[in-house]
């Protein structure tokens, strides 16, 4: 039985795929060239079932193209790719089933209609037994705080409601994997948080595997144990979140606070980076504690008050995107 | 099929949403409804009996026009606007990895929307024309049976047509020219501005061969009682098969853009 199988087998299996775009550009007055972009240049990768995964990369990076080709949308150019054990373009009404998308800058939503007529299409669509679908419903009534927004029409959704509403629709036939293209963008800190514990629950309650794509580290940093960083079509990181600390060989900051104005600090255990009146920014490796360099201060410096800051895994993704060769 | 008529409801209800809307339309209908009804007055008292009408069915036919403008899409006002945009911005793809077919979705939401039509935007106008001019309604129940099958056809001619329109958004990436080149043809090949039975010679013939004539001249035609029995059947064959011809070849445009699918936006 090919479903025992794939309950322990990998769930999303990528080998070397590709995805090759031919863009006609024009090269003279009337003379078009044609020239090929690597959205997806060789990614391979393994996902289990029940993982969260934090999918990460700048614009262009290929983060959509290769939810696209998960999905089925698109047709990878090369390599091997099973979600499931099913070929996505190739049976893509079989897989659609099995998987939930929720894409955060457009809506499956009907526009024109309250909340709980797209629920009713779900329901048809995915062919979910009504007993199933009362109840995923109203898990996700409760959990999302759905309740006095089913009768309003989705226009008058703000934009942190309706992405709720997106993301009850993608879960209400219980999929077996979620594909969160930027889940949060755009949202404020409350709607953000309350879509981040959703997932949470929904991952350890149900171990529905999750692949998140974001701008936001913050929701890597609070769902995810595990991170890929795409650049350029090409996988440059897979590992723990906190190994990406290691790879981009971050820095924490230590702010000193003097009595006075004072030249720049000079310490073998740190560099000054930033002075500003009788404030100094201090950068020292992130490995290395913070309790010898505050006690060197002290000793030869009238110091105030001090702070350390934790590394900002932005800045640490940024430097490696800066670092990588041939760009 | 049960999503299917899930989708039929919603754009039935879409429609039913906005009252102020279908209340503006109506006035409109009924105002363009009184010009040409005496417009076509003059016509007919000049030329009486002219494409074989005498002026109650002449009026009856312009009535109808007002009554069918919107449920046959004549002038375009259906979901096409909305694929296209969806095309064009990318939206497609969510439309993509649905388990439904693209075509049949659309479908069924398109019928929906001509079902509010005709009954928000068709039975006002063509009461209160009856009310000011003396109309030539049928007075067999199966006749206005007839005519309701008749127009469901038409319905199907217009959304193939202009599903295939909305498709070409997947090369042209602006499909607004040959929207606006839809529309004119629609509004002239239905016969909205004048029954093409007037039209002589091959420009008549062509115009009554084209799909067009399925979304007003021949519903028409079968309400004033033109067409029966054998002609009837005539009728429906001659929209059916536009209406399956021109579904086929929005399924095959269907099968090649989503082939070729350039989803738009990241």
């Amino acid at each position: 039985m090919d479903l025992a199988e794939g309950d322990f087998m990998d769930f999303i299996e990528l080998d070397d795929v590709e995805k090759v775009f031919d863009v006609r550009r024009k090269t003279g007055r009337l003379r078009r060239g044609k020239h090929q972009v690597r959205a997806v240049d060789g990614i391979s990768f393994r996902v289990a079932r029940g993982e969260m995964v934090g999918y990460i990369g700048p614009n262009g990076a290929g983060k959509s193209t290769t939810i696209k080709m998960l999905t089925g949308i698109l047709t990878p150019s090369g390599g091997r790719l099973r979600v499931a054990g099913i070929d996505p373009s190739r049976e893509r009404t079989r897989l659609a089933k099995r998987i939930g998308v929720v894409f955060g800058q457009r809506t499956t939503l009907w526009w024109d209609l309250p909340l709980k007529d797209s629920y009713r299409l779900v329901h048809r669509m995915y062919r979910i037994p009504d007993k199933r679908f009362r109840e995923n419903l109203d898990r996700c009534v409760e959990l999302l705080d759905l309740a006095e927004l089913l009768e309003v029409p989705v226009r008058q959704l703000s934009l942190g409601q309706r992405m709720r509403g997106d993301i009850a629709a993608a879960l209400l036939h219980d999929p077996e994997v979620l594909y969160l293209d930027e889940p949060t963008i755009g949202l404020d800190v409350i709607s953000k948080a309350k879509v981040r514990d959703f997932l949470r629950d929904l991952n350890t309650e149900r171990a529905t595997t999750v692949l998140l794509t974001t701008h936001d580290l913050t929701d890597i940093e609070q769902l995810c144990k595990r991170v890929m960083v795409i650049d350029h079509g090409r996988l440059m990181y897979d590992g723990a979140l906190a190994g990406l600390h290691e790879v981009g060989e971050s820095e924490r900051t230590l702010v000193v606070d003097l009595e006075c104005e004072l030249p720049p600090i000079v310490l073998d255990s740190a560099r000054t980076v930033k002075v500003e009146g009788p404030r100094q920014w201090l950068a020292f490796p992130a490995s290395q504690s913070a309790a010898p360099l505050v006690a060197a201060l002290a000793d030869a410096y009238p110091l105030v008050d001090l702070s350390v800051r934790e590394p900002d895994i932005e800045a640490v993704i940024a430097k490696m995107y800066a670092e990588r060769p041939g760009m | 099929m049960r999503l299917y008529a899930v989708v039929a409801a919603g754009g039935f209800r879409r429609y039913a949403t906005y009252r102020m809307a279908t209340a503006a339309g109506v006035f409109t209908n009924t105002v363009f409804g009184f010009i040409m009804a005496y417009t076509y007055t003059a016509l007919w008292d000049e030329r009486p009996q002219l494409g074989g009408y005498d002026l109650s069915q002449a009026l009856t036919y312009v009535w109808l026009g007002q009554a069918l403008l919107m449920t046959c899409a004549m002038m375009g006002g259906g979901f096409e606007d909305e694929l296209m945009e969806r095309i064009r911005t990318g939206d497609i793809a969510i439309d993509l990895y649905r388990p439904a077919d693209l075509q049949m979705w659309w479908l069924s939401g398109d019928l929906g929307r001509a079902a509010f039509h005709l009954m928000g935007r068709g039975i006002v106008p063509m009461a209160l024309g009856a009310l000011a001019f003396d109309l030539a309604l049928p007075s067999s129940p199966l006749t206005w049976l007839a005519f309701l099958v008749s127009v469901a056809l038409g319905v199907v001619v217009s959304f193939a047509v202009r599903f295939l329109v909305a498709l070409s958004a997947f090369w042209l990436m602006d499909g607004a020219g040959v929207m606006q080149i839809c529309w004119l043809a629609g509004l002239f090949f239905s016969g909205m501005l004048l029954p093409l039975n007037l039209f002589p010679g091959t420009l008549g013939e062509v115009a009554r061969a084209l799909p067009w004539s399925s979304l007003l001249q021949v519903p028409a035609d079968v309400f004033l009682g033109k067409r029966t029995g054998w002609g009837l059947v005539q009728a429906y064959a001659f929209q059916g098969g536009w209406a399956l011809a021109l579904l086929a070849a929005g399924r095959a445009l269907q099968t090649a853009a989503t082939r070729r699918v350039v989803v738009q936006g990241g």
